[in-house]
């Protein structure tokens, strides 16, 4: 019988420093997720998180991991050459089939790019599945600006939009990501359009109610939500939110479906 | 058939089955209790009558057998993930009530197919398993298995009565029936407990506006004050299947260490306890509110056939303060009827 809790050891084949506490790991893996999703990284005998695949190609994946504890620390510390080990991909992830065709508002903040982070690459490369893509991304100082290089060249394919909360910089506005929802030039998308929202739960939730605001229906809304997780697998429990289970339900709910759950 | 031994025969037949199978059994260990002057009853391996505790309640729940309090998954080496392997390939007669019977099945919702996904840990264990029922002589002060539909069940290989100085026995397993071959029957079919001191009427909700009313409502606040946040109702309780993973390495050698699965409690405070310190739950109330949403309404939204409950009663046996589980379904349903009358949902 398979153990579904058993992780295989994998490459890391690059490492490359995001800020000062963030990093982006390149690992060797067929493993072939879907845009949204989460695999349960491995420190033997420290433990295990779930971390969501910041990208993915031809036989490798990316995580962007922020050291902020025990895992995620050993994780920060990894060297080309060393070993990972995980196992997944696990969740729903971003639901394309509602998504390709439609024009697509991404709004992110902090490391809550990392999640649609391997959608955008897409939508930037193969511009015909979505007719137009509005992105707005948040972070709280220019030292916390994930992707950088990345985000620039995003300017062009997408109507790119980027703010700090209390810095302004060339190239980033000044302000919450509630605070420019604006930018979205909703009367021109008619009825044809999905937003994704990601990030800190206090950004989510506020960022929602701008865009209940603006008149954008719940069924439009979807959500990323981050939880506790032990197991990743709908065993352990810790994911739980009434009938829901994050790990295996989520981590992406419509809003329509999100509103109702309450922890 | 059913069959009578007396204790030596009975003896006898234990260590006859102990060839072919494993024997778990409720087993007294006196003045290990939770209060003073205490014993403990719980699940091991025995292999006399002797140990077996046939007539009171067990402390805690046979679910210990399939899913230890604390178990390694994974043994580390610098690079390898070595599975942990079973002590051994028998089957297992686990002698149990009614209640616990039914809780297995609630386990298994959980281990075997929440997600589509089952766990090789649980299962490989959980396919070794036969119940022997263990008829309940009278229904204890905490039960209220009647109200839960867990006082009755055909789900067992054979079933057992204590008698003055032996045993019935009802063999419902032919696999069992040599084992009996030359013994005097008896007729014997297991009795139920057809009714018990406590009774309960679970709640009936609705609707997500009413759901999401009953978690702001005032009943919960009484808990906050009275719940320790011990956890001790979880460790108990026959269907609660709640697990943390843990790693660890050995002081002596800080290269192998191995995975443990230890249980959990959403009653603790930090079962959701995010990295970076945000709390969903932070207070006594809140937990107790989810632990009792849970148990009488979130498990069947999910699944659509059962409560996670049997009515054992053990988690008001073990609460410290007192906590009835009884009363406190008797208080949720009176909010929820109240909630629905206010806003006329
Ligand atoms: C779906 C999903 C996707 C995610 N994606 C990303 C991502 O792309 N990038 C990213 O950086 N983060 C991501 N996260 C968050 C990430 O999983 C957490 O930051 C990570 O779990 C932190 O683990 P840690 O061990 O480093 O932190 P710690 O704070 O050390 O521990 C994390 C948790 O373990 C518990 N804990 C503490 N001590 C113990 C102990 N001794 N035994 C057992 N438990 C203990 C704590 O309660 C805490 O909740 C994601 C989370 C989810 C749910
Ligand atoms: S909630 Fe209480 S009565 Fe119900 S199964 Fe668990 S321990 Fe037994
Ligand atoms: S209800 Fe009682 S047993 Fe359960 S956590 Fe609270 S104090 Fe402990
Ligand atoms: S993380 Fe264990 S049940 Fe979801």
């Amino acid at each position: 019988m398979e153990n579904i809790v058993k992780p295989s050891a994998h490459q890391v084949l690059e490492v490359i420093q995001e800020t000062a506490s963030e990093v982006t790991i390149r690992v060797a893996s067929d493993i072939t997720p879907k845009h949204g999703q989460f695999l349960q990284l491995s420190m033997p005998k420290i433990g295990e998180c779930p971390i969501s695949v910041s990208a993915f190609g031809e036989g490798w994946l990316e995580f962007t991991i922020r050291a902020i504890g025990r895992v995620t620390d050993k994780l920060f510390a990894l060297k080309p050459g060393d070993t990972l080990f995980l196992r997944g991909a696990y969740g729903n992830g971003w639901p394309m089939e509602q998504l390709l065709g439609q024009h697509l508002v991404v709004i992110a903040g902090g490391t809550g790019v990392a999640p649609v982070r391997s959608l955008l690459q897409q939508a930037a490369q193969e511009p015909h599945l979505f007719p137009s893509v509005h992105f707005i991304a948040g972070f709280r100082n220019s030292e916390n600006v994930l992707f950088k290089q990345e985000l620039e060249t995003w300017r062009k394919p997408f109507n790119a939009f980027y703010t700090l909360d209390n810095e302004e910089t060339t190239g980033f506005a000044k302000g919450f990501v509630t605070q420019h929802l604006d930018k979205i030039p909703l009367a021109q998308l008619e009825d044809n359009y999905q937003v994704l929202i990601v990030g800190p739960s206090a950004m989510m939730h506020f960022t929602s109610l701008g865009c209940l605001e603006l008149g954008i229906p719940q069924e439009k809304m979807w959500l990323s939500f981050e939880r506790k997780m032990s197991c990743a697998v709908g065993k352990c429990g810790h994911c739980r939110v009434d009938e829901v289970y994050v790990c295996l339900d989520g981590p992406v709910f419509s809003y329509a479906a999100a509103r109702h759950m309450i922890d | 058939m059913s069959y009578y031994l007396d204790d030596a025969a009975t003896n006898t037949l234990l260590a006859k089955l102990r060839q072919e199978y494993r024997l778990y059994a409720p087993k007294r260990f006196p003045l290990q209790g939770r209060f003073s002057d205490t014993d403990t009853i719980r699940y091991t391996e025995v292999s006399t009558l002797e140990e077996i505790e046939t007539q009171e309640k067990s402390t805690y729940s046979a679910k210990e057998v399939v899913s230890p309090i604390n178990q390694t998954l994974f043994y580390f080496t610098p690079d390898e993930y070595r599975e942990t392997k079973e002590a051994s390939d028998k089957p297992i007669l686990v002698f149990l009530r009614p209640c616990d019977i039914h809780a297995f099945e609630h386990q298994d919702k959980i281990y075997l197919e929440n997600g589509g996904l089952s766990d090789s840990y649980y299962a490989r264990v959980r396919s070794k398993l036969r119940f022997v029922l263990l008829e309940c002589p009278v229904g204890f002060d905490t039960c209220f298995c009647v109200s839960m539909g867990s006082n009755q069940t055909d789900h067992y290989v054979m079933a057992l009565r204590r008698e003055a100085n032996g045993m019935s026995f009802q063999v419902k397993d032919a696999a069992l029936e040599p084992y009996f071959s030359g013994a005097t029957t008896a007729d014997f079919t297991p009795q139920f407990v057809t009714a018990n001191a406590n009774k309960v009427v679970l709640p009936q909700i609705p609707n997500k506006e009413v759901l999401n009313e009953l978690k702001s409502h005032p009943v919960w606040d009484e808990y906050d004050a009275r719940c320790t946040s011990c956890g001790s109702c979880t460790v108990a309780c026959a269907t609660c299947t709640c697990f943390t993973t843990r790693d660890l390495h050995y002081t002596q050698n800080e290269e192998v260490g191995e995975r443990r699965r230890v249980y959990s409690s959403c009653q603790v405070a930090g079962f959701d306890e995010m990295a970076g310190g945000h709390i969903y739950r932070p207070t006594a109330a809140s937990r107790y509110r989810y632990k009792m949403l849970h148990k009488y309404h979130d498990f069947y939204a999910r699944f659509q056939e059962t409560h996670m409950c049997v009515g054992c009663g053990r988690c008001t046996d073990h609460c410290p303060s007192y906590i009835s589980v009884t009363a406190s379904i008797a208080k949720m349903s009176a909010a929820v009827a109240e909630i629905i009358a206010k806003k006329g949902w």
